[in-house]
């Protein structure tokens, strides 16, 4: 049931065959996989975009930025349903992105504006769209993970059929909630997809130091969780594990435990200057390993795209998000009158 | 005297502290390499090596909980919570068991350990990160809570927090971090539960905290040129807290306003307006006692929402003429 893949065997990285197999396998259609190569190429843009903004000094507030971990946004929103609930966690726009969000409106929230999806309470910590069953982005670590019991109890209790993603961070993983919330899932056999994004740093903390045995995946073994551990650097491999863990969710069976090893590109956050981490390791993901450039050079070598639609894709991905930043820009202030608004108690 | 920043102050006392005592020791997330998120233990994994800078997991209530079982043996822990927000994951820690342990073992028990916070807002970082919780911690007798307005209160606090045989919670202010003062380099300490009048004054008494203070006093001096004498008196420490110098100063005065960033509904404000009215001093009040506490809200993202959430030097001018010219 268990595999760990996720340390990547190095030979696996770049082989076109495999790739090519696993396609076949998973039945992916052209336009699916024209698809997750759009949606990777709109979040890498979101967030170069965030931190040339922030840079400009147009952001007051925070921001966690997930350059480098596109593929696994890309591979979850394949593999659900646009109905399925979302918890995510402060690393969260990909994921939003991934799962149809408007960007216009995520782009005004980061930027704080009355027109965003929070009217400029929440910034790019607290993004959410309760109309498409996003529940949100948290700024507490680990706060979502057992909220998805609850979601996942609702679930249940109203018989319906979809089911609760919950993304989190290696780093979250260590909060005490998630031990709580793994034994509750698994004994109410609740509709729950556990995804543990697996950066290798939570903050400044590598994940050697952090976790006393890895894979993260394999604690989900101590309350009988199936899981599986994967290159999240893979799109089609997140996309292999996903839809198997969907598909035992809906079933019926229960929840599932995917982690995913990624990388994140930036620093943690606007303060970060990346001394925890050596240049070199940093520059290997990016040349060597980096998400979209695998997927473009299968792509290529399949036939599936030529050069030029590659780039004109990317080209499209990039107007949305300068688009966004006019709609944004152009979007007024909350009012100061408006302060007590959304406050009951 | 040098003139160092309220970080590097906190972090002075820490360093002689454990260059003094080899009892004392750090933990924390992101306190190594890192040297914490807002730079304070900048070196300390260096100078004192991994066994004395614990970098933690991302697990507050366990960080919280090391520190007293550390404590219990006689050991002397400074944890960082990042942000004071995270307290809250720490509480059942702090406020059951640390609280508690030396009544309720009848004065066998003692746990002598800080934990670090940064609260408040300014910086942009929402809801979950920007709290002032310390009116709830004055709700746990057993935990001491140290609120430092200034670079020189910050250090003597510290010091004296380490050395005291109870749990401490010191919060600081992030906003103040790089505010300047004159710090002495050696060794002192101030007194806990002691305020401080940080500016006299025979016209009203303004009582704040932290942030509050630098506020109060930047307006006190304003309207000195006008006439207005303001007398700024500083709790320093919120538990214990020291209502006699309040209690003097308003009797002086004859008029009161508190002034705090922390929600007003349950603030700390209330607390120090019912020593004064309900005391003798009320019989030399003049004009009704006001309070200026942060707005009943959590804090927004937007920075123009976020500064119209907490009180502000024109909220707290407002308040003082009000009272001095008599107005309700
Ligand atoms: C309860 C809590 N503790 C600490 C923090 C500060 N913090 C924010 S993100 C983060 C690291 C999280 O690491 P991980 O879960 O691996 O997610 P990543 O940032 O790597 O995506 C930390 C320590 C927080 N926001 N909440
Ligand atoms: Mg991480």
């Amino acid at each position: 049931m268990s595999k760990d893949k996720g340390k990547g065997s190095e030979k696996d990285i770049g082989s076109h065959k495999l790739f090519d197999k696993r396609v076949k396998q998973l039945k992916m259609s052209d336009d699916s996989l024209i698809g997750l190569y759009r949606t990777m190429c709109t979040v890498r843009h979101f967030e170069y975009m965030a931190d040339k903004l922030y840079a400009a000094g147009k952001v007051h507030g925070t921001m966690h930025l997930s350059a480098g971990q596109e593929a696994v946004a890309a591979g979850i929103s394949l593999a659900v349903q646009p109905d399925d609930y979302l918890i995510n966690h402060h690393r969260g726009h990909g994921h939003f992105i991934a799962k149809g969000a408007d960007i216009n409106l995520m782009m005004a929230e980061f930027l704080g504006k009355d027109a965003g999806y929070n009217h400029g309470r929440g910034g790019s910590m607290h993004i959410a769209d309760f109309q498409s069953n996003n529940l949100g982005a948290n700024g507490i670590v680990g706060g979502g993970i057992p909220q998805a019991v609850g979601v996942g109890l609702a679930l249940k209790m109203q018989k319906r059929k979809e089911i609760c993603v919950c993304i989190f961070g290696d780093g979250a993983a260590n909060e005490g909630v998630f031990h709580e919330a793994m034994n509750m899932v698994a004994l109410w056999k609740l509709p729950v997809l556990y995804i543990c994004e697996n950066n290798k740093y939570g903050m400044s903390m590598d994940v050697d130091r952090a976790v006393a045995k890895l894979p993260i995946a394999q604690r989900a073994d101590a309350y009988g969780i199936p899981w599986a551990c994967v290159d999240g650097n893979d799109v089609v491999e997140v996309y292999d594990a996903m839809k198997t863990a969907v598909e035992h969710i809906r079933s019926g069976k229960g929840p599932y435990f995917v982690e995913a090893i990624t990388y994140r590109y930036f620093g943690h956050s606007k303060s970060d200057r990346n001394l925890y981490r050596p240049k070199e390791e940093i520059e290997d993901w990016k040349q060597n390993r980096d998400p979209i450039m695998r997927f473009t050079k299968h792509l290529l070598q399949s036939e599936i795209i030529d050069e030029g639609q590659a780039q004109e894709i990317n080209a499209q991905a990039e107007q949305v998000i300068i688009k966004a930043v006019e709609f944004a820009e152009a979007s007024p202030e909350p009012d100061v009158s408006t302060l007590m608004e959304y406050v009951y108690a | 005297m040098p003139e160092i920043t309220y970080l590097e102050a906190i972090r002075q006392a820490l360093w002689q502290e454990m260059k003094r005592d080899e009892r004392v020791f750090l933990l924390g997330e992101d306190i190594g390499r890192y040297g914490g998120a807002f730079g304070l233990t900048h070196g300390m994994l260096d100078e004192f090596g991994e066994e004395r800078v614990l970098e933690t997991p991302i697990s507050e209530a366990t960080i919280v909980a090391t520190a007293i079982g550390a404590a219990l043996l006689g050991m002397r822990p400074v944890a960082e919570l990042m942000f004071m927000d995270f307290v809250l994951l720490s509480l059942d820690q702090l406020a059951n068991q640390a609280a508690k342990m030396h009544f309720m073992f009848g004065g066998r028990a003692t746990v002598p350990m800080v934990v670090r916070m940064p609260g408040g807002s300014g910086s942009g970082a929402a809801s979950q990160h920007s709290q002032s919780l310390e009116s709830v911690l004055m709700q746990f007798p057993g935990l001491i809570v140290i609120n430092p307005s200034t670079p020189y209160d910050a250090k003597g606090l510290m010091l004296s927090a380490i050395r005291n045989p109870n749990p401490v919670c010191f919060v600081e202010h992030k906003v103040l971090y790089k505010m300047k003062g004159e710090v002495p380099e050696g060794d002192y300490t101030i007194p806990i539960g002691v305020a401080e009048i940080k500016r006299p004054g025979r016209d009203i008494t303004v009582v704040a905290n932290n942030v509050m203070v630098i506020k109060a006093l930047n307006v006190a001096e304003k309207l000195s040129k006008e006439g207005i004498e303001v007398e700024v008196v500083d709790p320093r420490t919120m538990l214990p807290l020291d209502t006699e110098t309040i209690l003097q100063s308003v009797a002086r005065t004859g008029r009161l306003l508190v002034v705090h960033e922390a929600c007003q509904t349950g603030g700390w404000a209330g607390e120090v307006i019912a020593s004064v009215v309900g005391s003798p001093i009320f019989d030399y009040i003049d004009a009704p006692v006001r309070r200026l506490g942060g707005k009943d809200i959590p804090i927004p993202y937007n920075r123009i929402l976020e500064k119209a959430a907490v009180p502000q030097e024109a909220d707290i001018e407002q308040e003082i003429r009000a009272s001095v010219e008599g107005r309700i």
